[in-house]
């Protein structure tokens, strides 16, 4: 058995991924629904500890070591991989699903990596295939936000390469373990990974490039990126407090930008960002409990949130809308893309039977033990908000509200197979949470169906819920723009806009004319000296070049006499 | 018996091929051309195995003692570089046939594999020995013979290109002979080997100081370091494919080795190289040839004159392992000095394929290139990763080093530069990138695939772009020994 297990499970995923667009026909559609499989096998035939290890730069790597955490991750990746194959199949552009198998594949890599190097591997390779993902989008729009999303990791990369340069030179050691926060090359691998997780300032990447992926290349987006970094965060920074607060600022930004917001998969986008947060929040907090709830979290994270951008995506597959005010009305002829899709949004409000009522409560238990009654209130506030911005509003505008007249067709059989079977689990382990809990790193003894905690659960959505109704008029969605960071570097200026506030397209307009004046006179004085016919370019005369030369010489002359 | 006098012939064999090339037609010239260069990557491999396994090598010419007659010595560090530079000659020599006849003509391809095998020859001549004067000797062989290789180019500009890498390189050479010159007068040795020992007991003379300078300014002058590299993108952008593939590869790494050897043995023994604060000179103008000429590069339209653009900052990482001054920083510029010898070389004969097709390689003139030649872009964008030094490939290898070799001495602003002056490359060869493959190709175009012989040769350096960097134990092991002999200052 060990000869198997010493390759890393993942790269089955990746050379699955290489040969696809080889492939035709039956053989193509048995290797994508095959092999996530076989890589389930495989990952559960890993035992604990280190399986594999290889001597690269004078360090023993260890591509392959089994943990808990490790193996629970790597399993949701599989079954991700799996639901998202068979809803991509539907589709059918080989290209993306080599690249999402590719991606997925060092997905599983990162999640079973025994040391720092092989995980900045996978994490590069990730990186790649998921940027081809967004490409595979298809638009100009998606090559451009491509570019962007490729630029953002690959500074995030580097970063992280730095931080674990730096922490193998000052401990001699790659081992991939817990760290504290006491060099700054420990501050740059927390970074690296943020950057990844979705975390401030520069959180913008995911909400501008994934809801340019095709429909299905969304849902393999929403997936790994974040959750190897949260992956990665718990296994190295667990209990660090500053967590808590980051993890916070994400609940809210993803909350009050997804309210804002007008384009449905970026509605589910800011979510993914408000949904990482409670992860974060949770790894902050650290404790049995708390990184339990975490890593349940995530787990159930990735089947529901799979969930609702499948029934976006069939929406936008079926009508090629994406903005809420374009669409409603649409349960009189998507009603099972309808119904699955509103178990996808009970399940992310933490519905009682469902998903996420038996993770999400973990985190917030884990507050209430300690002093940390502020977080506890914010946490139960952003639950709300949750329900208020995924709950209803997804499902309320795209599915109800006015008749749009629009009159789709139901999505395809495979797209409906792929969500009933996401759809199933969210409500099987909402019913029947035993085998998750057994998967967690830490035992547990927790009891999510308690009366109180069911009843306070309920009022908390009923009264949400009747927020929400209330409110209607105001957040009825128009045509706006919503400015976000990603304003900063798109437009490489620092003009201070109130992050929050400035919705008002005069503002913006004035803001981005300032932000594009200082950026045109930066690549000026950039083109000046540095253009084709900056001076650092022109082709010189030989007289000036050998003068260069002379006055090179007699510095050094000087210089070495002195 | 025979494999005693490997040292002379891997310098005689392709010196006196070279002759034997003009007298014969074209297509046969580039068959010698060839077998030489096989013959020597063969040679230069037994010498290596034998450095590595029995110690320095020192053959005496002629069988005249050292100080008197010529030496050639052979340590750790020559015996690497004698490698890459007789491997990278045999690959470009085996892709050129059909590159050479288009872009020289057949009337003159047998001058041209002449003067190839003579450049050869030098490169390999100025390495080998352990002599300073026939250093100047081998060095001026190889410079004339790459002057004319130059020259050659299609572009009419190429010739005033050469004229002035000619003027640029002449200068150096004469700098450095007169370097050499006061080294003498004050120590009355050429033997390197006799100059280490001797220098040190007039170390704080006015001579050796103004040896020094000239030494410095000659050879930064032959291997582009900036601003001395004013002469290299021309040249570069201008020469004819295989000349741009063989000289960005080899000429410029074989100054860096000439560079190692006087600053780091030579001068080493005497501290010298410490006291004249060449460490920290050599650490600015290395940053400032990352951030200088890559951001030129970026602004680029004729790739060939990008990519020579990212050599002068690619050169600047080298220098500034040597500029770091700690073992594993030497060790990186050492590693980067192969590696950035096999992805650049990569690079430049995939774009030699692109200009077999269709001439002049613009920007524009890859739009869509991505789907009528797959194989080559492919292989540009692998090699385009090792530049920017993705995990996996040669590029990262070296960046990793020279990074440890910078924290080693607590240098975190170094690193963060080091970084930051590594994402430049995706912004150039992004934009080539985005020609390639997301603008759509014209309508009228017929193109294909270059030849199969140019594929295969080239892929042979995109492979190691990959190799190399997975597998360390000959780059980085090898480098780390080379390190170390120059370290010791023998």
């Amino acid at each position: 058995m060990a000869d198997i297990t010493a390759i890393p499970p993942g790269l089955l995923l990746v050379a699955a991924g290489l040969l696809l667009p080889l492939l035709r026909g039956r053989l193509q559609d048995a290797l994508v629904l095959l092999v996530p499989a076989v890589t389930l096998w495989l990952v559960w035939q890993v035992p604990d500890g280190v399986v594999s290890t290889v001597t690269l730069f004078g360090h023993t790597l260890e591509p392959v070591e089994g943990t808990r955490l490790g193996r629970l991750f790597a399993t949701v990746f599989c079954i991700m991989t799996f639901g998202g194959g068979l809803y991509a199949l539907a589709i059918k552009q080989p290209l993306e699903l080599a690249a999402a198998f590719v991606y997925s594949g060092s997905a599983v890599g990162v999640t079973l990596a025994g040391d720092l190097v092989t995980l900045l591997v996978f994490w590069e390779v990730m990186a790649v295939g998921s940027t081809l993902v967004v490409w595979c989008g298809g638009s100009d729009k998606a090559k451009a936000a491509g570019l962007r999303y490729l630029a953002i990791h690959l500074l995030g990369g580097v970063v992280l390469m730095a931080g674990i340069a730096g922490e193998v030179q000052a401990t001699g050691s790659v081992e991939l373990g817990p760290l504290t926060l006491d060099s700054p090359a420990r501050w740059l691998i927390l970074a690296g990974f943020l950057l990844n997780a979705g975390a401030p300032p520069l959180s913008a990447w995911l909400p501008d490039a994934y809801p340019e992926a095709s429909p299905s290349g969304m849902v393999f987006l929403s997936a790994f990126t974040t959750k190897t970094a949260v992956y990665a965060l718990l296994v190295t920074f667990a209990g660090a407090e500053l967590l808590v607060w980051v993890g916070l600022y994400m609940v809210f930004y993803g909350i009050v930008y997804a309210i804002l917001e007008n384009d449905m998969r970026r509605i589910l986008a800011y979510s993914i960002v408000n949904q990482v947060g409670f992860m974060v929040t949770g790894i902050g907090l650290g404790g049995a409990l708390a990184l339990n709830g975490a890593a349940s979290h995530a787990f159930v994270h990735i089947l529901y949130k799979a969930l609702l951008l499948m029934s976006a995506g069939a929406v936008l597959h079926a009508t090629g809308k994406r903005k809420c005010t374009d669409l409603g009305g649409l349960f009189r002829t998507m009603p099972i893309t309808a119904t699955l899709g509103i178990v996808g949004a009970l399940s992310i409000s933490a519905f009682p039977l469902t998903s996420g009522f038996v993770s999400k409560s973990m985190i917030s238990g884990a507050a209430t033990g300690g002093h940390l009654m502020y977080v506890w209130l914010l946490l139960a506030a952003a639950s709300a908000g949750v329900f208020l911005h995924a709950g209803i509003k997804f499902p309320w505008f795209v599915f109800f509200q006015k008749d749009s007249g629009l009159r789709p067709k139901e999505a395809p059989l495979l797209m409906r197979l792929a969500m009933t079977f996401f759809a199933v689990l969210c409500i099987g382990i909402g019913v029947w949470p035993q085998p998750l809990y057994a998967m967690l790193p830490f035992p547990v003894d927790y009891v999510p169906y308690t009366a109180d905690h069911v009843v306070t659960q309920l009022q908390l959505l009923l009264f949400s819920g009747l927020a929400f109704f209330a409110m209607l008029p105001a957040l009825r969605r128009t045509l706006k723009i919503t400015l976000d960071w990603d304003f900063f570097y798109r437009r490489f200026a620092s003009a201070i806009a109130g992050e929050f506030t400035t919705e008002s397209l005069r503002a913006a307009a004035r803001a981005e004319r300032m932000a594009e004046l200082r950026a045109q006179r930066f690549v000026a004085g950039l083109y000046r000296h540095h253009g084709p016919e900056g001076i650092l370019a022109r082709s010189w005369p030989t007289g000036s070049m050998v003068l260069w030369v002379a006055v090179l010489l007699a510095a050094y002359l000087v210089l070495f006499y002195l | 018996m025979s494999s005693l006098h490997l040292p002379a012939l891997l310098v005689v064999v392709p010196l006196l091929s070279a002759p034997l090339c003009a007298l014969l037609p074209g297509r046969l010239s580039w068959f010698v051309a060839v077998v030489v260069s096989l013959a020597t990557l063969a040679i230069t491999w037994a010498v290596h195995d034998r450095v590595l396994a029995e110690g320095v090598i020192s053959y005496m010419i002629g069988n005249w003692p050292s100080p008197l007659g010529i030496e050639y010595r052979i340590d750790e560090a020559n015996a690497f570089v004698l490698l890459l530079v007789a491997g990278v000659g045999a690959v470009v020599a085996l892709w050129g046939r059909e590159s050479v006849a288009a872009e020289v003509g057949r009337r003159q391809e047998r001058w041209y594999w002449t003067m190839y095998l003579l450049a050869l020859a030098g490169l390999l001549g100025v390495t080998i020995t352990g002599d300073a004067f026939n250093v100047f000797v081998f060095l001026e062989i190889s410079s004339l013979a790459s002057y004319v290789l130059i020259g050659f180019g299609r572009d009419r500009r190429a010739l005033t290109a050469a004229y002035q890498y000619l003027i640029m390189g002449t200068i150096g050479a004469t700098f450095f002979v007169i370097g050499v010159g006061l080294l003498y007068t004050m120590t009355g040795t050429l033997n390197m080997a006799d100059l280490a020992a001797r220098l040190p007991l007039v170390e704080e003379t006015r001579p050796v100081h103004a040896a020094f300078a000239f030494l410095v300014v000659g050879i930064s002058l032959k291997l582009a370091l900036f601003p001395l590299h004013l002469w290299l993108p021309n040249a570069y952008a201008y020469a004819p494919s295989v000349t741009t593939a063989f000289l960005s590869a080899t000429a410029t790494k074989v100054a860096v080795y000439m560079f190692l050897r006087f600053f780091l043995s030579i001068f080493g023994g005497a501290e010298l190289f410490e006291l004249l604060a060449l460490p920290d000179i050599l650490l600015v103008l290395s940053l400032a040839a990352i951030f200088a000429a890559s951001t030129v590069a970026i602004f680029q339209s004729d790739v060939k004159r990008m990519l020579a653009y990212s050599s002068v900052a690619q050169i600047g990482y080298i220098t500034l392992g040597i500029g770091i001054g700690t073992r594993l920083a030497l060790t990186g510029g050492i590693v980067h000095l192969f590696n950035h010898a096999v992805m650049k070389g990569a690079l430049f004969l995939l774009l030699g394929g692109i200009a077999y097709r269709i001439g002049n390689v613009t920007l524009d003139r890859l739009a869509g290139l991505g789907r009528r030649m797959p194989v080559t872009t492919a292989g540009i964008v692998i090699a385009g990763l090792s530049l920017v030094g993705t995990p996996g490939t040669v590029g990262f290898v070296s960046k990793w080093y020279l990074a440890q070799g910078a924290l080693e001495r607590g240098w975190w602003w170094l690193v963060a530069l080091i970084v930051v002056g590594s994402l430049l490359p995706v912004v150039y060869l992004g934009r080539v990138i985005e020609a390639a493959y997301f603008r759509p190709a014209p309508a009228d175009s017929a193109l294909h695939e270059a030849t199969p012989q140019m594929l295969v040769t080239a892929w042979i350096l995109v492979v190691a772009c990959v190799w190399f960097g997975l597998d360390t134990s000959l780059t980085v092991d090898v480098a780390s020994r080379a390190a170390e002999a120059l370290w010791r200052g023998q």
